[in-house]
């Protein structure tokens, strides 16, 4: 994509340098003349935003381990002692913790946007895939992450994940005794947890450089899908033009992560990681994170058995290949067409695909029994054994009513009242978009590309441009991409 | 990049589409650098002590209970700290030197803090436990090797100090430093760092 180098070293030493380590021009090439197209909107200015997010994590980390002991005598101790007396450690530790949730707020839309615009698609493959373990790495450092701090949810969270590799048949055993270094999770698994929470986003910076490598093989993809065909015409330097753009958006995220420290610092979190881990109490509500609901409800969507797979595995399966798909993406949807402007099936396919992921998040969020809505008002059920010895059970509507039939029956029957609900449970809300979530990626996306009818697309980027500017009506002849 | 650069300069002329983008950039470098050292405050800030390891920073002593001859060795916030309860013969040793022939000169007095009531009791010598060559906490009474002149002797590289832990041969600069104490009582001082 990117020419010739421009780069002309002014001074004498740039010159000395440039001849011994090109690491100026390499920076000038990549960061200042890089042609972009010129059409980028704002779903593009989300990379900057994930780099500053990752150099914030970094930074306030390193600080945080300096504070931090690995120790579930005095982990929690310490991050309340950074809290309370390391000056500025509550600052510090906000911007960490609230830095996460930002974090994954900005991959989600920067994946939502390489989904809706096909990004993945050829010569993106790589790129996307360095994506799509850069995801992964975050998800892992995320999840021990959250375990450092030691409380409630922390230790029951991480005991309900490495339990869950337990149910994958003949190494799950091995390989959660290996993750947590004892019988349960423990010292060694904090250890553990903490080294490879410090390890972790140095890998992910090192998969960044990669990704923004393959990037510059390629070049920017852009909102039309149509390849840069005159770089004069189609594209604009990084610098100035991009590097404002980007940094316009980095300011407005920055204010809105700076609202959440400031502001609502807690309100991402959960009430009982404020309380030391207890490995003999687990709090009444399991939940993860916000960022990993989703998963979180695909995990518990599947509550039966599909031949000789049991409903567990099944789960464990489903929750790691609703990420793991994503690795084989470019090579599921079929379509030529890389952006969804131009394909208007699959454009309402993907809108519902994002609605089903925010929805699995709800559905990860709540209870899978209890109920979004009613289908009748509660009811009053008697239930008891009938002469036979067999369980029975009767709906009344008035409490009286009730009482008089439980009380009419003899006491070998066993007879108690309780509320009867019926409704809508968000586990089969759950199952109805875990389904969505799967079909979308193996079915409506491979279909689709053979029988849907793409829109005309613009000549060139160049064309879009003017094309909109002039509000030109009438179709313009479709682009070889 | 410059032909793109330039189109701005169509609108009131070269030099004022200049002055004004000069102005953008001034201003808006000047915002992210104030923004930079904002934020570079909290993160050397934290490098600090923090309140608990602050809170830590004094300790009270009852000087009744160190022997006489003798002397106490204490930590407030990992720094050593000597409390000595010298004998006549040491407070006469200490006071029968010319202060003017001392390398870091100091009357005994002035290594004194007066009680509440303006008196000084000479039994009771408060110093710092730390060598000021480079910082080895000398032997003394405790460990049976006074050095030549009576008072401490630093073993690192052999600084003497005398009974009132003053510097009196080798390669330390200053005589022992006397820290920030007071009488609460009595018998009871407050030693802070």
């Amino acid at each position: 994509m990117s020419g010739p180098s421009t780069y002309e070293p002014k001074s004498g030493f740039t010159r000395w340098l440039d001849a011994r380590l090109p690491i100026a021009r390499l920076a000038y090439d990549s960061f200042v003349d890089f042609p972009t197209p010129k059409n980028l909107n704002y779903w593009w200015t989300f990379g900057g935003i994930l780099a500053i997010c990752l150099v914030t994590q970094i930074l306030t980390g390193v600080v945080l381990a300096m504070h931090y002991v690995a120790s579930t005598d005095q982990a929690f101790a310490s991050v309340e002692r950074i809290m309370r007396d390391v000056d500025y450690g509550w600052l510090i530790r906000f911007i960490h913790a609230n830095g996460a949730s930002m974090f994954f707020l900005a991959v989600y839309i920067h994946m939502f946007r390489g989904l809706y615009y096909g990004s993945y698609k050829a010569p993106r493959e790589v790129l996307w895939i360095l994506g799509c373990v850069i995801y992964l790495l975050m998800v892992a450092t995320a999840f021990m992450g959250y375990v450092l701090p030691w409380g409630q949810m922390s230790f029951h969270g991480s005991a309900v994940i490495t339990n869950l590799l337990g149910a994958i048949p003949l190494v799950g055993e091995t390989i959660k005794t290996y993750l947590m270094g004892g019988p349960a999770i423990g010292d060694p698994t904090l250890n553990r947890f903490f080294s490879l929470h410090y390890l972790l986003p140095f890998v992910i910076a090192g998969v960044v450089v990669l990704h923004v490598w393959a990037l510059h093989v390629a070049g920017n993809g852009n909102p039309t899908g149509v390849s840069v065909k005159e770089v004069k015409k189609d594209t604009v330097p990084f610098h100035p033009y991009y590097t404002v753009k980007d940094g316009f958006a980095i300011l407005l995220f920055l204010m809105l992560f700076a609202a959440f420290v400031f502001y609502f610092p807690n309100i991402l979190g959960h009430a009982d990681n404020s309380i030391e881990a207890n490995p003999l109490q687990t709090p009444a509500h399991i939940v993860p994170e916000w960022y990993l609901l989703p998963f979180y409800a695909i995990l518990r969507a599947i509550t039966f058995d599909v031949g000789p797979i049991p409903a567990k595995l099944l789960g464990v399966l489903a929750m790691f290949g609703a990420i793991l798909i994503l690795f084989v993406l470019p090579w599921l949807d079929t379509s030529k067409v890389r952006s969804m402007r131009y394909r208007p099936i699959a454009q309402q396919m993907f809108v519902l695909f994002v609605l089903s992921a925010v929805g699995l998040g709800f559905c990860g969020a709540n209870n899978p029994d209890d109920l979004i809505f009613k289908f009748r008002e509660d009811k009053l059920s008697v239930s008891y054994s009938d002469t036979n010895g067999v369980a029975q059970a009767r709906l009344f509507d008035d409490f009286g009513e009730a009482k008089a039939f439980q009380s009419s029956l003899p006491p070998t029957a066993a007879a108690s009242i309780e509320v009867s609900a019926s409704g809508f449970k968000w586990l089969w809300l759950s199952q109805g978009l875990s389904a969505y979530y799967f079909l979308y990626f193996l079915v409506v996306l491979p279909l689709l590309g053979i029988v849907e009818k793409p829109k005309p697309r613009p000549a060139s980027i160049a064309d879009s441009v003017h094309r909109r500017t002039k509000s030109e009506a009438g179709a313009v002849p479709q682009a070889a991409e | 990049m410059a032909e793109h650069g330039s189109d701005s300069q169509s609108a009131g002329g070269a030099h004022a589409g200049e002055t004004r983008r000069d102005f953008i950039h001034i201003a808006a470098v000047t915002v992210a650098g104030g923004g930079a050292a904002a934020l570079a405050w909290p993160f050397l800030q934290q490098l600090g002590p923090a309140a608990d390891t602050r809170a830590l920073s004094s300790t009270e002593v009852d000087v009744s209970k160190v022997p006489l001859g003798g002397e106490i060795r204490i930590l407030i916030g990992g720094m050593p700290f000597f409390v000595r309860h010298r004998t006549d013969a040491e407070i006469q040793d200490a006071r029968n030197v010319d202060v003017s022939t001392l390398r870091d000169p100091q009357t005994d007095d002035d290594r004194l803090q007066p009680k509440a009531d303006g008196t000084r009791n000479p039994a009771i010598l408060v110093t710092s436990g730390s060598c000021t060559h480079l910082g080895c906490v000398p032997v003394g009474p405790a460990q049976g090797t006074l050095g030549d002149f009576g008072g401490w002797y630093c073993p690192c590289h052999g600084s003497h100090y005398d009974t009132s832990g003053r510097i009196r041969k080798g390669p330390a600069p200053l005589n022992l430093p006397v820290p920030k104490y007071e009488y609460t009582s009595d018998s009871i001082i407050k030693i802070s760092l």
